[in-house]
């Protein structure tokens, strides 16, 4: 899923001053599951906009609403009838939400209230760690189910650097070393000897390097 | 004017300690400040961070959190993840310019009437030097 946290208050206070009635908006999906712009968290942020603004004697509307999610025509609709009665929506769902919302509420000021960082799993409860970049052509089969895309600093593909000791990158002594990952599990499958076959050259085009990227899927598209 | 000032102090009581505590303090006639707005809970670990903020935002000059004794949770570890929580709320508060002082944990046992009523007058003699919340609506 998406992972995100959330933006610190006092910069949200910042971008939303200016305005009198705002919509903190929120997501249902990614986000929630990140708490960082669940219905939750928009009460949260809700309630310490309104304490901060009384205390400041600054009269505001803040209301909240929770999306299903904000990356959907229909979800987005949902608030077609009340966009109007704001002078801008904050939005807490990832980057993609707020942009979605800013195309189809074009006349409506939308800021970010969290910070969108990236592809990952739930650790545990209150830790997400990342584990894909979303690169566009997946090199897990040969790589033993571990990413050198996303959990390698330098993305080689090879093997390790000299930089990997004990099993630890070299950037910071708590992260895994992913290559080290890799044989290991490569040795626990008895798929070693996968190990010496030399990576082709990556399609890197799929990339972002390619520029902003499409998936379409004509046999599923209901238009003509 | 100062003198005047009454504060509004909300009083998250867990049943197990708190609450059976200020009801001991009750019993052995201790008295202690009527600004402490009791409310009883199951556990701490019932309190988030959107109860406290409720509270200061609706008007209330300080919040104390009282569960037991850390190790004597009655469902193991309600009081720490209310530490937390109450550690979360401070740093709101702080960072929207907030007296974090005004949100308080407290740790007892059912057992320390006295202690309550202590802890009380201390939330109250804190508020009461902070002063009245800015936040009305």
């Amino acid at each position: 899923m998406i992972i995100a946290e959330k933006k610190p208050i006092g910069e949200i206070i910042q971008e939303v001053k200016g305005y009198k009635r705002l919509l903190i908006l929120g997501c249902n999906e990614c986000v929630t599951v990140c708490e960082a712009g669940g219905r939750k968290e928009v009460g949260t942020l809700a309630s310490a906009l309104r304490i901060y603004f009384m205390k400041e004697g600054v009269e505001k509307q803040i209301d909240e609403r929770t999306l299903e999610r904000q990356c959907d025509h229909e979800y987005l609709e949902e608030i077609r009838d009340i966009a109007d009665q704001y002078d801008a929506i904050l939005s807490l769902a990832c980057g993609v939400g707020v942009q979605f919302t800013a195309e189809k509420y074009h006349t409506t000021p939308l800021i970010p209230g969290v910070n969108t960082c990236f592809l990952g799993a739930n650790e545990q409860r209150g830790v997400w760690t990342e584990r894909c970049q979303a690169c566009g052509s997946c090199i897990l089969a040969r790589t033993g189910g571990i990413c050198p895309i996303s959990r390698c600093a330098k993305r080689v593909m090879n093997g390790p650097c000299g930089g990997s000791s004990k099993g630890k990158c070299e950037i910071n002594k708590e992260l895994d070393c992913a290559w080290q990952l890799i044989i290991d599990r490569l040795r626990d499958l008895g798929r070693l000897d996968d190990y010496e076959i030399v990576a082709p050259i990556k399609e890197w085009s799929t990339e972002r390097s390619g520029g902003p990227r499409k998936v379409v899927r004509a046999d599923v598209q209901v238009s003509a | 004017m100062a003198d005047k000032f009454e504060p509004q102090i909300i009083g998250f009581c867990c049943k197990y300690c708190a609450y059976a505590a200020a009801d001991l303090a009750g019993s052995m006639r201790l008295s202690y400040p009527s600004c402490i707005k009791i409310v009883q809970v199951p556990c701490t670990g019932r309190i988030d961070v959107i109860h406290i903020l409720k509270a200061i935002e609706e008007g209330a000059d300080g919040v104390m959190v009282a569960g037991c004794l850390e190790g004597e949770c009655h469902f193991l570890t309600g009081n720490l993840k209310a530490k937390k929580r109450v550690k979360y709320v401070r740093k709101i508060l702080e960072d929207i310019g907030i007296e974090p002082e005004r949100v308080v944990m407290f740790n007892l046992s059912s057992a320390m009437g006295p202690r309550f009523a202590e802890i009380a007058t201390e939330m109250a003699d804190t508020i009461k030097k902070i002063g009245p919340s800015r936040v009305r609506s």
